[in-house]
């Protein structure tokens, strides 16, 4: 079965403007692939290259070496976009819509016709408990609500695959289980869920596999219980361990 | 051109919101009224410089309006990170520029089309005859101009990080090729070598938006400027809007987005 994500030894440099323009790795010779289905945890400490991965699956940055291919398709091309939905960390949409009008927006990219849009609309803001704010602009939302209103962005075009970066970030413990519902929904849906997460126990309960890289380097990957088996350890303590952190006593 | 139109209607639904717009219509329509009420005789040398004041201010608010709007649109989509789940939908970067572009074109023309508007109802209040023709052709040229300065401005939003720096310079270089651009051939004549072929050179490089100047078909109620010039005028102006937009979209299509 083709990969919904592949990267094959994917390496991504960028010019750091702090060191006079110097040329930084970000992401040494990544190679990884998730399967159709599968929710799939991508950890790492902060500067570790999950942020320069996923910037290079979303075109945003160009890969300097290696592939990375959606459904097959090289990334480069806007095509391999149009089945999936992506959740940035923070949420910042056009605040003078309300929720409606950003996901009539966003459904007008997708070319959706009125019917279908509307209809997609619907489920998506009942999905995410929107249903009744959907008329409000969304700078009168909480943080919790303009989260939900990113996913159901993310969501809007019925994606195979979503890549949700740390999509429980700054969530109070109500809105973090209200999104890891959803993610939970969404894997029961046959949905292909790619996501960054610093909250381990969160990682440990919804994740099929996962994928840990620091500096750039991917330090293991596999499924949560053949990690903790291998290392005789919970996450969080595997992931001190690859990320070379010794508690002390 | 789903794509095109759907980020078009969310720059138009933008200007629409904010209240930037309805300051400058406010202030346009009061000035206009207050020089539309002085009835000075009805002298027509008044009555003709009264509506050269008003056209003044449609054409500065008309470019404030436009250089405004469209100098934000690329640095608040980076700062506010709404380009981020943008472009990871299937938008490529030449119709996420056209979409911008034709949002901002269409945003400016809707406030020309008030000004212009509510001009004319001023103006065939007092005279009581609305040369219309005269109005669209000069509403039309004027809004083709804008389309360059808009292009233009767009090119800069990408090279200059800061939309005021963007917003100054686009600014002062339209009022300059308004004001000072017809000139330069014959101020070239008086200068010596290299600077008279640099000057010549600049001359025929700029785009001449001063051609697109004709109020003087609504002050002097001229007659209406041929319907090919007209035409020729609507190609020299999508040129140079072509050449700034393809600028724009080389700059900014490999660029990364951080």
């Amino acid at each position: 079965m083709e990969p919904t994500v592949h990267l094959d030894n994917l390496r991504v440099e960028y010019r750091d403007p702090e060191r006079g323009g110097q040329t930084k790795v970000a992401v040494h010779g990544l190679s990884l692939r998730v399967q159709p289905g599968e929710v799939f945890g991508f950890l790492g400490p902060n500067g570790a290259g999950k942020t320069s991965t996923m910037n290079v699956l979303l075109g945003f940055t160009p890969a300097t070496g290696g592939t990375a291919r959606i459904f097959g398709v090289d990334v480069r091309e806007p095509i391999a976009r149009q089945r999936i939905g992506y959740l940035p960390e923070q949420t910042y949409y056009y605040k003078f819509l309300t929720a409606e009008e950003l996901l009539r927006f966003y459904s007008g990219i997708f070319g959706l016709g009125r019917a279908e849009a509307e209809r997609r609309i619907d489920a998506v803001l009942k999905l995410v408990e929107l249903d009744h704010a959907r008329k409000r602009p969304i700078k009168t939302y909480s943080k919790g609500m303009q989260q939900r209103a990113g996913l159901a962005q993310a969501l809007i075009n019925n994606p195979d695959l979503l890549i949700l970066d740390e999509p429980t970030s700054g969530l109070d413990p109500l809105g973090r289980m209200k999104v890891r519902e959803i993610i939970q929904r969404l894997k029961a849906e046959g949905k292909t869920v790619f996501f960054s997460s610093h909250e381990l126990g969160e990682v440990e309960t919804i994740c099929d596999r996962v994928a840990i890289l620091h500096q750039g380097v991917l330090k293991a990957e596999g499924r949560v219980a053949d990690l903790q088996r291998e290392h005789a350890a919970n996450l969080e303590q595997v992931f001190l361990k690859l990320v070379g952190h010794s508690p002390t006593a | 051109m789903n794509t095109i139109w759907a980020l078009a209607k969310v720059v138009v639904l933008e200007m629409v919101r904010r209240k930037d717009f309805y300051v400058l219509f406010i202030l346009t329509v009061l000035l206009a009224v207050t020089a539309g009420s002085v009835n000075l005789f009805n002298e027509d040398r008044i009555v003709r410089y009264l509506k050269e004041i008003c056209l003044l201010l449609i054409w500065v608010s008309g470019l404030v309006i436009a250089i405004s709007c469209t100098a934000r649109q690329i640095p608040a989509e980076r700062e506010h990170r709404t380009i981020f789940p943008l472009l990871a939908k299937p938008v490529t970067r030449g119709q996420f520029l056209l979409g911008k572009f034709f949002g901002c074109w269409l945003a400016t023309g809707l406030a020309l089309a008030l000004f212009y508007l509510f001009f004319g109802l001023v103006s065939a209040a007092r005279e009581q005859q609305w040369p219309v023709l005269n109005f669209l052709q000069a509403a039309w040229l004027h809004w083709l101009m804008l389309g360059i300065v808009i292009a233009a401005t767009l090119l800069g939003s990408i090279v200059f990080a800061a939309p005021s720096s963007n917003g100054t310079i686009c600014f002062v270089c339209a009022a300059g090729i308004l004001l000072l651009g017809r000139h330069l051939n014959k101020v070239a004549l008086q200068l010596t070598e290299p600077a008279q072929s640099l000057l010549y050179g600049i001359y025929f490089v700029i785009p001449h938006l001063e051609l697109f100047d004709v109020r003087d078909l609504i002050i002097h109620n001229w007659e209406l400027i041929p319907w090919g010039v007209v035409a020729l005028a609507s190609l020299y102006a999508a040129a140079y809007t072509a050449f700034f937009l393809f600028a724009a979209w080389l700059t900014f299509r490999r660029r990364p987005l951080n």
